[in-house]
């Protein structure tokens, strides 16, 4: 026998009720370092609102926010910094990377830059670009919306699943290569499988 | 660009001056022993107040170099537009020089980046301890002799993962 | 209250003991810290006692990084230090380059590269003010000065390509040349830009709130300024007229009538009352050069053997493809002295330089860059003592400290 539902009553699980609410008010902690700060400035800004989508809040007080951008470059004196803010977010969290130099290392492949956060720190969206053009921050904050509300819990199951905890593949660095002089090239890498 | 009549004041007052000349810039390698003398003459009496920068060259890998470490000094004035350029040779058992600190007090924090990035001494600086790299980083990368990649101090720390529940 | 030095963290747990003082530790993550920096304040009540500044979190290794890239390539590099006017960062790069080399660059290039400078500067001066007006609460001066900037990240991107870390200049010329497109939006902005500054000034200057939190805050005498190497809009606020496009001019600039804005009082609203002249003076400069714009191309000859010869020559004669080859084959390049230069350009900041140590080949041997943030960082120990919690926002702002030139 078939239930007429009316108009005005929504059947839904409460989980993803719950995403629902937490996707549409991810509120930002910029952790602007470099030159993706600006750009986060600038999507922030009036011409690429990111108020539009929810993110109106960007408070730099990691005890209110849900949401870690991590725009620019993390050098080895900053990381324990990073990661003490992480730790100093509530459940849920999520973090984008934005940009080269905090998904990779980006241009910098020197004695103080951290090749990627995410050998260190979970991250959950990875903006490429140097630096990412508004529109692509904007994308990659939808992405991570849909992400959400995809997998999303009520009580954060999510983050205990084994997809979630599986760290970084480790790339193995060779010495530097001995080139002739005069001829301007970084070493290549390789990686491991 | 400078004036013919400071570089012949200049060299009468320190006859130990090696000048030189490339794209109209004059350079002057200095001994360290006279250094702090030739600063305090420029400034005082030959109107070269302010301090551009004080920097340093590692010679390691240099075709024909004598010494390892060149301090550099650029000095102009305000007043009078010149600019000069001194050079001082430093070697590896004993580098360090006397601080300009006492003549200008814009050198305190360029000398702390050549004591942190290349390991040279000032003798006399107040406070001299390492301004870009962390306290506990022993080497001095700006080195010749250590990898751009470093020995791995960028990645020597614990990893974050998702708490469980 | 006592007037305590104090140098190290030691120090200030020994003056901590002593008095009734306290400390905070203001950053590296802050919103008024304009990215990463990091202070610890010395506090009787709301008095700052002392400021020790700890810096070192954006450390990238831009010069060892120098040693490894060739001038074309590290170009790339220049760009992220001060990101604000990285087009700045280009022009002091390569015009050091061009010196170490004794190019001599087309009077297009020349002209193209001063109107880039100063569109650049108005930029980052933009951007300053605009921070030490939202540090200091005034919001829609903020979003007044971001809009501009949005137009002129639209001029950079018609241009080269990118918003802003252009990489645009290369040895003996530029990555492009301008045309009718960018001419057209750049008179456009030469025609629109005032009105805004106009609003923009209504907004401020005048402000009670505003005067009273910059005027009379963060004093900088003319004495102490030259001193302590203070170059730039700060040093021209104090009253020191240095400006190294009148005093050892560039590019084009003997060409140009504009003025050099100074003050004297030397507290944050001189410096930002002469920003915000300089923008103006920079808005005469780009007038007249996109008016008087020279014919004829922006690379240096195919003698000169630098710059990328054009697709024609490099297919039609044979000094082109020998030309082509040679740059673009690794292992060869163009020959550089092995002799030492410094060259500096007015920047935004101040006097940015680049003092480069070529060894021959194709990569410096030392790239060393002369940052006008790291410099005037230090001045902030100095302006800060005496005033009060709120005033260190204020006098930071101010002194437009880029985290990535403070730290390279």
């Amino acid at each position: 026998m078939a239930i007429e539902v009316p108009e005005n009553v929504v059947v839904s699980r409460l989980d993803a009720l719950a995403s629902w609410c937490r996707k549409n008010s991810l509120w930002p902690m910029p952790f602007a370092t470099a030159c993706c700060g600006i750009e986060l400035m600038a999507t922030g800004a009036s011409r690429h609102d990111l108020a539009r989508f929810g993110a109106e809040v960007l408070r730099f007080s990691p005890r209110q926010c849900d949401l870690m951008i991590v725009a620019g470059r993390v050098v080895m004196k900053m990381l324990p910094v990073l990661q003490r803010i992480w730790q100093q977010m509530h459940e849920p969290k999520w973090c984008i990377s934005m940009g080269a130099c905090a998904s990779t290392g980006g241009v910098f492949d020197t004695y103080s830059v951290v090749q990627g956060i995410d050998r260190f720190l979970p991250v959950d969206m990875y903006t490429p670009g140097c630096p990412p053009r508004p529109e692509q921050l904007i994308q990659s904050i939808i992405d991570l919306q849909e992400l959400i509300q995809r997998e999303g819990t009520i009580s954060g199951r999510e983050f205990a699943a084994r997809s979630r905890q599986q760290p970084k593949r480790a790339l193995v660095e060779l010495s530097v290569v001995t080139l002739p002089r005069g001829v301007s090239r970084l070493p290549q890498r390789v990686r491991v499988e | 660009m400078i004036d013919r009549q400071t570089t012949a004041a200049v060299s009468s007052e320190f006859p130990s001056l090696a000048w030189s000349e490339f794209r109209g810039q004059s350079r002057a390698v200095v001994p360290r022993d006279e250094l702090l003398r030739v600063l305090k003459f420029l400034r005082d009496s030959r109107g070269f107040d302010l301090l551009v920068d004080i920097t340093c060259v590692d010679y390691l890998n240099y075709r024909g170099a004598q010494d390892r470490f060149a301090l550099v000094y650029l000095l102009s004035g305000t007043r009078t537009n010149e600019r000069i350029t001194l050079r001082v040779f430093v070697n590896e058992p004993e580098a360090s020089v006397p601080s300009a600190v006492p003549l200008w007090e814009g050198a305190n924090w360029m000398e702390r980046e050549v004591w942190d990035m290349f390991g040279i001494r000032f003798e006399g600086h107040p406070d001299l301890r390492r301004i870009l790299l962390p306290e506990e980083f022993t080497a001095h990368p700006l080195r010749k002799d250590y990898p751009l990649q470093g020995r791995g101090e960028r990645h020597n720390f614990p990893v974050l993962r998702r708490a469980e529940g | 209250m006592t007037v305590v030095q104090a140098k190290t963290v030691e120090d200030l747990a020994q003056a901590e003991a002593r008095d009734y003082v306290w400390t905070l530790n203001f950053g590296p993550q802050h919103p008024a810290t304009h990215t990463t920096l990091r202070l610890v304040l010395l506090l009787d009540g709301e008095r700052v006692v002392d400021a020790i500044p700890d810096i070192g979190y954006l450390h990238s290794g831009f010069e060892k990084l120098g040693e490894h890239l060739n001038y074309n390539q590290y170009v790339t590099v220049t760009d992220r230090m001060n990101y604000i006017s990285p087009l700045a960062n280009n022009i002091a790069w390569h015009g050091a380059v061009e010196k170490l080399l004794g190019l001599e660059i087309t009077p297009r290039c020349k002209y193209l590269r001063t109107i880039l400078a100063e569109l650049s500067r108005i930029s980052d001066h933009l951007l300053c003010n605009g921070a030490v007006g939202i540090d200091v609460g005034a919001f829609t001066f903020f979003l007044y000065a971001f809009y501009q900037r949005e137009v002129l990240y639209d001029i950079f991107e018609t241009l080269c390509g990118a918003r802003f870390t252009n990489s645009y200049t290369r040895v003996g010329g530029l990555m492009y040349d301008a045309g009718p497109l960018v001419v057209e939006k750049i008179r456009a902005f030469v025609r629109n830009f005032p009105r805004t500054l106009d609003d923009m000034d209504k907004l401020l200057n005048r402000n009670r709130i505003f005067v009273d939190r910059t005027k009379g805050v963060g004093v900088l005498s003319k004495h102490e300024a030259i001193a302590r190497s203070a170059t730039g809009p700060i040093a021209r606020a104090s009253g020191v007229t240095r400006d190294l496009r009148k005093d050892e001019p560039y590019l084009a600039y003997e060409d140009f009538d504009f003025q050099v804005c100074c003050a004297t009082a030397g507290d944050c609203f001189a410096r930002y009352l002469v920003r915000m002249a300089e923008m103006r003076e920079s808005l005469k400069i780009v007038a007249q050069a996109i008016e008087n714009l020279p014919a004829g191309g922006v690379n240096v000859g195919i003698d000169e053997r630098t710059a990328l010869p054009s697709k024609q020559q490099v297919y039609q004669t044979i000094e082109g493809t020998i030309s082509h080859f040679e740059l673009v084959m690794t292992n060869r390049g163009f020959v550089v002295p092995q002799e030492e230069v410094y060259d500096a350009i007015e920047a935004p900041n101040g006097e940015l330089g680049f003092y480069l140590v070529g060894d021959g080949s194709d990569v410096a041997y030392r790239a060393r860059c002369r940052p006008p943030s790291f410099i005037h960082f230090a001045l902030f120990p100095h302006l800060i003592r005496g005033h009060t919690l709120s005033d260190v926002v204020a006098v930071l702002g101010s002194l437009n400290i880029i985290a990535a030139e403070l730290d390279r």
